[in-house]
């Protein structure tokens, strides 16, 4: 077993790690924290895989704004641990055969079709951020500044829901 | 080197988990955070697919999942302040009648 | 040696490199807090620490054996895994930050050349970044898991205002990004060289290579940013003693307080590194290199000193302090005799100049902290928002426009 193929195994067992870890913990907290992992464990294959910049920016925006602005929350709610109802003993039942399920179908379908993709980074080079944000600027500026409106909107949709009213 | 294969039945998984997640967790935070661990796990997939095919369009495609994703936790958690003051509980079954 | 080397360095070379700066960084930080208290005595009118060792010298080393000796109670209620994880989460952040600051130029040593840092890579200044905005998870865990009213309070404000400034914290640098087309600091640093010694760097802006641009307006915002991320005064608080007792770490005593006392002192060294390599060239000389002569300089501030501590200890009142004194000023004159010599000489310059400048940065935080009060909340983040943001994106718009109008 080559050595990335080692990273690559410990960094995907953190990330489901995590994943698991997230459903299994009761207060959101920790829930949150489960996220981090897997969220930092993935940074950790995009730099295997070859994707620096992406690898970057998941920590920078997923890592340090948004999961930061989800603890922000829980601790400005105080969120308690998660109460158990009768409800969520049908969605124990339900959900799992679901979620499995529809895992399973992805699963065999990314089996069945892709068996002849190379892999990433075969030539062992990231990928340069001037060439990714040459494409964002040429060819994806219109949904790029799309995104920008997106943002405003989220901005102001942000401010009048938090807002108090008096 | 690792196979493209092996990166997106990673990202099938975290998916599945985190549509069990969704349905399976009562707190609005969690469901919430699932939503972002299947966003997440999209992302991987764009990502191995961008590097298997040797086009870096993918990676540009992240760039805007991520940004919706900041956007839409920006709303999502306005919303959800909004209902926790109202309903005084964060639990979704506790939030069933459109007016209070 | 030399054959083991070129075998065995890419092994051997990061892990002695590691030990050095961390041994490095340590001692550094138990000297910053002695340095502070007595910047701010003497700010005050007051002596400072002064009753361990000579000038109080000692004192880092009495503080490090209390932390070690005292006991570590655990208050009720707390959440353990959070209360337990926070302290080594900031501690190991801030540590990790210093891996990818190149401190000087590339150096040869027995005929291998090594970069002057742990690791060079491409996109420094963004994982700097990605370790800076995990920081705030050690502040908002502490402050959470204490389970006290005070450390939450210190917990929110503090990722509230983490993710505030961190915005105006990214915007002020990609002036600097933009002059010099890279993400990789030791390039940021190599672009500033220019024939006009501190003329050349990004404050000032006349380097011959790039856009040539003043970053004074950058500078001044990432310098506040900064102060807000490492939560120093006057943006302190998450800590502000007179209202939260002391804030996210009011319920830790002992090795875990004194680890996000160390987090605090080394993120504190690692921003001011960064501000440094940006902004002020990094580790180059602020004379044009046309001035052979001015590689003496380490040797002829560190003769006079030593000199100066030999006499002063001859004449202090305390037999520990007749002793340490001129032994420590007999170090400083050799090490400035040996760095006459030139193969040392030459070697020594680029870090000389970094750690004077890293200094001087570290010695403003220190003064406005005995100088300025500590802002209101609201006024915190009125300013982060409604004036350093717009400001840094301003500065974003005239650099481009002026690299736009040098390039046609």
């Amino acid at each position: 077993m080559s050595g990335v193929l080692v990273i690559f195994f410990v960094l995907a067992a953190l990330a489901v790690f995590g994943a698991v870890s997230l459903i299994l913990q009761s207060h959101p907290i920790h829930s949150a924290l489960s996220l981090i992992l897997v969220m930092v464990s993935l940074a950790g294959l995009y730099l295997l895989m070859g994707a620096e910049f992406i690898a970057a920016v998941q920590i920078i925006v997923y890592g340090g704004a948004v999961m930061v602005l989800f603890v922000f929350v829980i601790m400005l709610l105080n969120a308690g641990v998660e109460e158990r109802t009768n409800f969520s003993k049908l969605a124990t039942f339900g959900g799992i055969p679901l979620a499995l399920a529809l895992g399973g179908i992805i699963a065999a379908a990314i089996a069945r079709s892709s068996g002849n993709l190379p892999p990433p980074a075969a030539s062992g080079a990231m990928t340069s951020t001037r060439e990714l944000s040459k494409l964002l600027f040429s060819e994806f500026v219109y949904p790029f500044e799309l995104t920008s409106f997106l943002i405003l909107v989220a901005i102001l949709g942000a401010i009048v829901l938090a807002q108090r009213e008096n | 080197m690792v196979p493209t294969n092996y990166y997106l039945i990673l990202s099938a998984i975290l998916f599945g988990l985190g549509v069990l997640a969704f349905v399976f967790k009562r707190n609005i935070i969690t469901i919430f955070m699932a939503i972002e661990l299947m966003l997440n796990a999209v992302n991987l997939a764009f990502v191995a697919f961008s590097q298997a095919l040797g086009k870096p369009d993918g990676e540009v495609f992240v760039l805007f999942v991520i940004v919706v994703a900041a956007a839409e936790a920006a709303v999502g958690l306005g919303i959800i302040i909004l209902t926790a003051r109202n309903r005084r509980s964060l639990n979704v079954e506790r939030v069933d009648l459109l007016k209070l | 040696m030399s054959e083991i080397l070129a075998k065995y360095g890419f092994l051997i070379v990061p892990i002695i490199k590691v030990a050095i700066l961390v041994f490095v960084v340590l001692t550094l930080d138990a000297y910053l807090t002695w340095l502070e208290r007595k910047v701010i005595a003497h700010i005050q009118a007051r002596w400072g620490p002064h009753r361990v060792g000579p000038h109080g010298l000692l004192q880092p080393l009495a503080d490090g054996i209390k932390f070690i000796l005292k006991e570590d109670p655990m208050p009720s209620g707390v959440d353990k895994k959070a209360y337990f994880f926070a302290p080594f989460l900031t501690l190991m952040l801030a540590l990790t930050s210093l891996a990818v600051i190149p401190f000087g130029p590339d150096i040869t040593i027995f005929g291998y050349t090594t970069n002057f840092g742990i690791a060079d890579v491409n996109l420094s200044l963004l994982v700097l970044f990605a370790i800076t905005a995990l920081g705030v998870y050690g502040i908002a865990l502490a402050g959470w898991g204490s389970n006290s009213k005070y450390s939450l309070l210190g917990g929110l404000r503090s990722s509230a205002q983490m993710i505030s400034y961190e915005l105006a914290l990214t915007l002020s640098v990609v002036g600097v990004l933009l002059i010099a087309g890279d993400l990789s600091l030791k390039h940021i640093v190599e672009k500033q060289a220019g024939d006009f010694g501190l003329l050349s760097w990004n404050i000032v802006g006349l380097s011959k290579g790039g856009g040539g641009f003043t970053q004074i307006i950058g500078c001044v915002c990432f310098f506040i940013a900064a102060i807000a991320e490492t939560n120093r005064v006057p943006f302190d608080l998450a800590e502000a003693e007179s209202e939260l007792v002391a804030g996210f770490h009011t319920e830790y005593a002992s090795m875990k307080f004194a680890m996000f006392f160390i987090g605090e002192y080394t993120s504190m060294i690692a921003v001011s590194s960064l501000f440094t390599i940006l902004f002020f060239g990094g580790w180059l000389s602020p004379f044009p290199a046309s001035w052979p002569l001015t590689h003496y300089l380490p040797s002829i501030i560190l003769v006079p000193l030593g000199l100066w501590v030999v006499f002063d200890g001859l004449r202090y009142e305390t037999i520990l302090g007749r002793i340490i004194l001129p032994g420590l000023g007999a170090v400083f004159i050799l090490l400035g005799a040996g760095l006459f010599l030139s193969p040392v000489n030459e070697l020594i310059q680029g870090p000389f100049w970094f750690f004077a400048k890293v200094g001087a940065v570290l010695f403003f935080y220190i003064w406005m902290r005995a100088t300025l009060p500590r802002f209101r909340y609201d006024q915190l983040m009125g300013f982060g928002w409604k004036f350093l943001l717009p400001v840094s994106i301003a500065n974003v718009v005239l650099t481009s426009a002026f690299i736009m109008w040098r390039m046609k």
